[in-house]
């Protein structure tokens, strides 16, 4: 195990120079638990902290989309909202084509936010009820493009809508939020994010609200803009079985930390960690003639505050055995662009 | 109707009053629920399918409220009952299950309290010692500790709070549970484990559970049969293997095939035109006919019956009833 750790810190700084966008090291963020005067005199001025995200590192490759997936409490979205500076670390950086993104003055951030933006699970709540759409849209490019004028900025609003799929454009620029569909919002809500012509969009859950007939013309949606506007994704999503239709790669968060990585095929067709594996297991398949017969493991996901020692899933991994609870396994690359947390993933080579 | 029938909905229409008019919500639906079956319910959001669920109970506020149509409960007409006796029904010969245990569940009470509550309140001659030990005994069976009885809704985790909804309705011996939406709030292998729960439930205690949801997967994982409803309306009912092997209505053959499959190779998602229509101004004959990539003259014109097209297996479609027509006419 002495050779992972070095060969994949050479591996990641060689190719972020090139073709990486985004590159996280040891991301760490603690949130500080509120408690009351007594409890603190009782922990000794110790103030327990939820270990959202502890110590993940992945990148993302321009032009991909990579995925992370996991349960409530996992991390998914604090991760999300720390790619984008919106949280500082408690630890570890983020680097955005190569600009290390903690070293930036708050201006400087501000500045490169335009090429970086986000969607949101809910259309209706992050579109303000009492702006029109098009005041929505143009928000964005008003704060980073100052050097367009205003008819600038009407031209490229209308240009933003018809390339969503929201024809006539004029017809909707003056809408409310409550006058258009589900399906529509979710459109003017990539539009705003498309406006500042960004290079990474992160995907909190946007399809998560979406129904069935939706959700797929939502998909296509992501996918077309992709094409057109040359985006790389972050695309945070509890359904891996839509994961499966978007993503390039794939990482798998538990408990704040990262189980297995790799390219999205590789992990769903050959997963090396128990959890990913129950993970995909336990996705419900619409074909009644292909019911689920895997038993799935014991318990639910621990509390963040007191993590398990060693593995964090060990109390509940069908495999575990005593070194689990004691030596907390290291993300290793057992396969080519294929990484495994697990101290006998070697086991599942074979399959 | 049969004995093998639990409950039979007959042409309930339940409507919502708006601002800009009266809006059908469930528009002339018929749905029998057969003893011992689990029964998916799905559709789109508002297609009514919550609306029917709550039906089934008569559970409406003011804004609501059923104008028509029978509900035959266990040989019983729900919509003669008065109001007094409908409250004894309800909870204890159906019980409910929404989709945030946390909203039902009283946060001031521990859950034993809750439980024993709600025994004496419909069966008033148990004793607190009789209804403690019968929800202990409950909560075991479902996988829950029975010291954990003590503790109150937000020390019990997500799948937890579920499996206590579902003993409030087994304490009472509730032969229909309607459960809505019940693992839309749970995280994947913890929904796994609740349908597995459901299916031993079916199986040890010959419950029948109307199962109502928006995840197609979740109905093929767990249900014996399957309705399908749109804009208000019942599109098909079938068993699911009928169902998923070969869906007779376009709106069914579409939702099917817009799931995401783990376990397909490859494809891509089908992509259904459209969204659903308002319902306070529904298309003219089959609701569908603006979507259907295969609509005919005459789906514009008249609206199809709800009909057998195979044996057990219903749709309302004009594809199936034009065929019979015509073939009638053939042989006159």
């Amino acid at each position: 195990m002495a050779n992972e750790a070095p060969v994949k810190d050479k591996a990641s700084q060689d190719k972020s120079s090139t073709q990486d966008l985004v590159v996280v090291k040891d991301l760490v963020k603690h949130f500080p638990v509120q408690t009351g005067l007594i409890a603190s005199i009782v922990n000794k001025g110790k103030i327990p902290s939820v270990k959202a995200v502890d110590g993940v590192s992945f990148n993302i490759r321009k032009g991909e989309v990579f995925g992370l997936a996991g349960e409530s409490g996992s991390g998914k979205s604090t991760i999300g909202r720390l790619v984008l500076n919106l949280y500082k670390p408690t630890s570890g950086e983020v680097d955005f084509d190569g600009i290390n993104l903690q070293s930036l003055t708050d201006e400087e951030m501000r500045k490169l936010r335009s090429r970086m933006q986000m969607i949101f699970q809910d259309p209706l709540a992050s579109l303000n009820p009492r702006m029109t759409l098009g005041t929505a849209i143009e928000n964005p490019a008003r704060i980073h493009m100052p050097e367009l004028s205003s008819e600038e900025r009407y031209q490229r609003v209308l240009d933003i809508l018809h390339a969503v799929g929201m024809n006539p454009p004029e017809a909707y620029f003056n809408h409310f939020p409550h006058q258009i569909s589900g399906g529509q919002r979710q459109r003017v809500v990539m539009a705003r994010a498309l406006i500042t012509h960004p290079e990474l969009i992160v995907a909190d859950e946007p399809i998560a609200m979406a129904d069935v007939s939706v959700r797929s013309i939502l998909l296509d949606l992501m996918m077309q803009m992709k094409k057109e506007f040359d985006l790389t994704y972050l695309f945070i999503t509890h359904d891996l079985a839509t994961a499966k239709y978007v993503c390039d790669r794939i990482g798998i968060l538990y408990l704040g930390r990262m189980c297995e990585m790799g390219n999205l095929r590789d992990v769903y067709t050959n997963p090396l960690h128990p959890y990913t594996q129950a993970l995909l297991a336990a996705v419900p398949v619409p074909d009644p003639k292909q019911r689920r017969k895997a038993k799935m493991p014991e318990g639910e996901i621990p509390n963040p505050i007191n993590p398990p020692t060693g593995c964090r899933f060990h109390p509940r991994c069908p495999l575990a055995k005593e070194i689990c609870s004691k030596e907390e396994p290291k993300i290793r690359e057992l396969l080519p662009d294929h990484q495994v947390a697990c101290h006998f993933a070697e086991n599942f080579l074979h399959k | 109707m049969t004995d093998d029938i639990l409950y039979s909905i007959r042409d309930l229409t339940v409507d919502y009053k708006t601002r800009e008019g009266i809006v059908h919500a469930v528009d002339h639906v018929s749905l029998d629920i057969k003893r011992g079956e689990i029964l998916g319910l799905v559709g789109e959001s508002g297609c009514g399918k919550s609306t029917l669920g709550k039906g089934l109970l008569r559970l409406h506020d003011g804004l609501a409220g059923i104008s028509g149509g029978e509900l035959w409960f266990d040989g019983r007409d729900l919509m003669k009952l008065p109001l007094s006796e409908m409250q004894k029904i309800r909870g204890a010969e159906i019980g409910m299950v929404f989709q945030d245990p946390m909203t039902s569940l009283n946060p001031v009470q521990s859950i034993m309290d809750h439980l024993v509550e709600t025994i004496q309140t419909h069966e008033p001659n148990t004793s607190e010692k009789a209804a403690k030990a019968r929800a202990e005994e409950l909560v075991e069976k479902l996988g829950i500790r029975h010291e954990r009885l003590k503790e109150y809704p937000h020390q019990l985790s997500g799948g937890m709070r579920q499996r206590v909804m579902i003993s409030l309705a087994l304490a009472l011996r509730a032969k229909l549970v309607v459960a809505d939406e019940p693992t839309t709030s749970l995280d994947v292998i913890v929904e796994a484990k609740f349908l597995d729960l459901l299916r031993e439930l079916r199986d040890e205690f010959g419950l029948t559970i109307l199962l109502i949801t928006h995840n197609i997967g979740v109905v093929s994982e767990v249900c014996d049969r399957v309705a399908v409803m749109y804009a208000a309306k019942m599109a098909e009912v079938g068993t699911v293997e009928d169902v998923f092997a070969d869906p007779k209505h376009p709106y069914t053959k579409g939702l099917l095939q817009s799931v995401p499959n783990i376990r397909l190779d490859e494809g891509e998602l089908y992509k259904m035109g459209g969204e659903p229509p308002s319902l306070l101004r529904p298309p003219k004959g089959c609701r569908f006919n603006p979507r259907c990539p295969q609509v005919m003259d005459i789906c514009r014109q008249e609206e199809p019956k709800f009909e057998s097209v195979a044996g057990e297996h219903l749709a309302s479609c004009w594809l199936y009833q034009q065929a019979s027509v015509v073939k009638e006419a053939k042989h006159g």
